[in-house]
């Protein structure tokens, strides 16, 4: 199964690579937003100081909408989906693999958020481990929810708009808890970081589980 | 009590979706309803606190049982779709999904009309089950997204029962994240029932809200499920009559290929 | 008649629970090796649903080992819903069908793994190259990455685009690539959906000749074709499909591909 999933995750990731579409377009996205959110709040210190972390998960869940659209649009462009099956591959490997190329891209833009956020908003980053710690099990709870959502939706013609109806309520206990513990981590609210760091590793087990075992009955419905 | 006059008759003119029961439970509610507002407006005492806000409980409080009862009964039917592509189940999942939605909306609306005289806010931030409720609002309207597209009925219902479940499973997750992200400024009272704050008239009224809205649900409930069956038969025909246009396509192209 | 029965020794495994790891890579062979009549695909009045559409109204076929079955019918007859149903991609709703000695009603995952489909869909990746994406598909498969090359070659893909990127091919260098991603697999059934369409003359005749060879190595081979002159030389069998139905099946052409294998016609 995990044989499967690396192969299927590294075979996401080349594409990706070859394609560019997150180095020209996901990640200079994943800027602009952080300079509109400067421009709404008036690049007021102590607002951007306050707000930082919330900006910070807003613009990732954006930017994780985009790269589940494109994880998905990858298996139905040609019919892969099907021939998926007929390789049999195990869906809960196709699932994992797929959500760790996901996972990876949004990692990716993160560094690049972290340095935005520290250029642009003048964050200073008081515990790089919980810091660290927290993009990663957040991240690999977007991608996971995200990438069963995607497949829900594969194929459908009005998945640009469905999607989203779909992922953010979803998601909405990672931005909580992603957020809080971004707070305690860039310093700027008092709060326990770490607690919120197990209610995202209880949320990204949950979700992993989840995708593992529904994704075979969304990729049988071709 | 049908005789086989009328079973010839039910053949011949389009079904309805109510019968003997719908209609004495249509009453019920009715009567249910009237007694309800009467009980509570004119009967109930007003509070101490709250003074005539508090009879908002009579409305909200089974309004917000009853969502979550019709959630969990979409969580369950989407699970036996799954597992034992029950289209009975499918069907009440559906209907309880809108039923449901219907009752968090009025939930979430009657909750901020409350909140404005007791908290001076319709809208508290801080408050876990308002703001989970609404998360959960969100999620059954992608539901329902879900089940609007255009697409094959079987396909749409295991699209919708995967978001019936990740829904229900997310739920314990959400309610959590939002106890502590809210615990610094809660509002929303305690539960009035465990604490015992309730007594007498009070407690019956809002108890006899509760069956009140129950047997309406059950009621808008048949209902719909009867929509959803009729609306399948149309959609998909007989598939026996299905079976048989498909076949004279059949008969036609042997006949052309024997006669060259 | 006799149902399709490999080797006693890889009963058990074939009835539902194959793992891919102990997937037998190579199968072609084992089917010709077996008792003479043996039917590969057996369909009895199967009924199966796109959607709510019977796109398969009951559908009657048996099929045994080493024919090669042209099927053939109008456009919406159902050709290649029949294909996709006998890849194990579709649930029979009703009658009784069974591929490769598998129900199709228990054992689909089965049938998928020891068929080959080629589609309309070419199932490739437009940014990875021709060999990663082959690549791809064998380690998905099981199958040993150093049948890639040779596949290739049998397909006529010149060296210098192994490493172009799919998206760059013309559609019949394309239609060729995923070829040869069937024939990689090295099924024991092949299903080709208009194996010749967007294919100039000589992708044509190397078709023909991979069904020959595919027939003579003992697999089983179905194809939906408009192109009646070249196949109904090729087959060995013509049925007609029309309404979802299988409406004639006749003894075809000179049954070409199967011309030296007398013993798996004995009808």
């Amino acid at each position: 199964m995990f044989t499967d999933a690396r192969l299927v995750a590294a075979k996401d990731l080349r594409i990706e690579l070859r394609s560019r579409v997150t180095a020209s377009q996901v990640v200079p996205f994943a800027g602009l937003v952080l300079v509109l959110f400067g421009f709404a709040l008036d690049a007021n210190k102590p607002t951007l100081d306050l707000a930082t972390s919330g900006l910070f998960w807003v613009t990732v869940l954006f930017v994780s909408l985009m790269a589940v659209q494109r994880s998905t649009a990858i298996e139905t462009t040609d019919g892969a989906r099907r021939a998926l099956l007929l390789a049999g591959v195990e869906p809960g490997a196709v699932f994992l693999g797929k959500a760790t190329a996901v996972a990876a891209q949004l990692l990716a833009v993160e560094v690049v958020l972290i340095g935005g956020i520290v250029v642009l908003y003048n964050a200073t980053i008081e515990e790089p481990a919980l810091l660290i710690a927290t993009c990663v099990v957040a991240t690999i709870g977007i991608a996971s929810a995200g990438t069963l959502l995607g497949a829900l939706v594969a194929g459908v013609r009005a998945r640009e708009t469905v999607l989203p109806i779909l992922m953010l309520p979803v998601l909405a206990p990672v931005l909580l808890g992603a957020t809080r513990a971004f707070d305690d981590a860039l310093g700027s609210v008092a709060v326990n970081g770490w607690s919120w760091l197990a209610m995202l590793i209880g949320f990204t087990a949950i979700n992993i589980a989840l995708g593992v075992l529904a994704y075979g009955v969304l990729l049988e419905e071709t | 009590m049908t005789t086989s006059m009328t079973d010839n008759a039910r053949e011949v003119s389009p079904p309805a979706t109510g019968s003997r029961t719908t209609f004495w439970l249509g009453v019920v509610s009715l009567v249910g309803v009237v007694a309800l507002i009467l009980l509570s407006f004119f009967v109930a005492p007003e509070d101490d606190d709250q003074h005539d806000a508090v009879r908002m409980i009579f409305i909200h409080v089974p309004m917000a049982m009853l969502t979550y009862v019709a959630f969990s009964l979409t969580a369950i039917g989407s699970v036996l779709w799954l597992w034992k592509r029950s289209v009975w189940w499918d069907t009440v999942a559906h209907g309880a999904a809108e039923v449901g939605v219907m009752f968090c909306g009025l939930t979430l609306f009657t909750g901020s009309i409350w909140g404005r005289p007791t908290w001076g806010t319709y809208w508290d931030w801080g408050d876990v089950r308002l703001v989970t409720t609404m998360i959960l609002f969100l999620i059954m309207v992608g539901y329902l997204a879900v089940r609007s597209l255009d697409g094959d009925t079987a396909t749409l219902a295991t699209r919708a029962a995967v978001i019936g479940i990740i829904g229900a499973v997310n739920m314990p997750i959400v309610n959590r994240s939002v106890t502590w992200w809210a615990s610094r400024r809660t509002l929303h009272q305690k539960s009035s029932l465990t604490d015992g704050k309730l007594e007498g008239l009070t407690l019956f009224t809002m108890m006899f809200g509760l069956v009140v809205f129950s047997i309406v649900m059950v009621w808008m409930l048949i209902h719909r499920f009867r929509i959803s069956w009729l609306e399948r038969q149309v959609s998909e025909g007989d598939l026996s009559e299905a079976l048989i246009a498909r076949r004279a396509e059949a008969a036609v192209v042997s006949s052309e290929g024997g006669s060259k | 008649m006799e149902t399709y029965r490999p080797g006693s020794h890889r009963c058990e495994r074939l009835v539902g629970d194959v793992t891919p790891e102990d997937r037998p890579d190579v199968v072609v062979g084992a089917v010709a090796a077996s008792v003479p009549r043996v039917s590969v695909v057996r369909l009895e009045a199967v009924v199966a649903l796109l959607g709510r559409f019977p796109a398969l109204a009951g559908v009657d076929l048996d099929v045994s080992a080493g024919e090669v079955v042209l099927i053939q019918g109008p456009n919406g007859a159902g050709k290649s819903t029949l294909l996709r149903l006998c890849a194990g991609l579709l649930r029979p709703e009703s009658g009784h069908a069974e591929v490769l000695g598998l129900d199709l009603a228990t054992s689909r995952a089965g049938v998928r793994r020891r068929v080959g489909l080629l589609g309309h869909d070419t199932a490739l990746y437009d940014e990875l190259s021709v060999r990663e994406n082959l690549e791809f598909w064998a380690a998905a498969s099981r199958v040993d990455r150093s049948a890639v090359d040779p596949a290739l070659d049998r397909l006529g893909v010149s060296r210098r685009l192994h490493d172009v990127a799919v998206s760059k091919l013309s559609a019949g260098q394309r239609r060729r690539v995923a070829l040869a991603n069937v024939v990689v697999r090295r099924p024991e059934l092949w299903l080709l959906d208009e194996p010749h369409a967007g294919l100039d003359q000589s992708g044509r005749d190397l078709v023909d000749d991979l069904v020959v060879d595919a027939a003579q190595a003992g697999a089983t081979v179905l194809m939906a074709s408009h192109e009646l002159d070249r196949t109904v030389d090729l087959a060995s069998r013509t049925v007609v499909v029309a309404g979802g139905m299988v409406v004639a099946d006749r003894v075809s052409g000179s049954g070409r591909a199967v011309a030296g294998e007398g013993e798996s016609r004995v009808h």
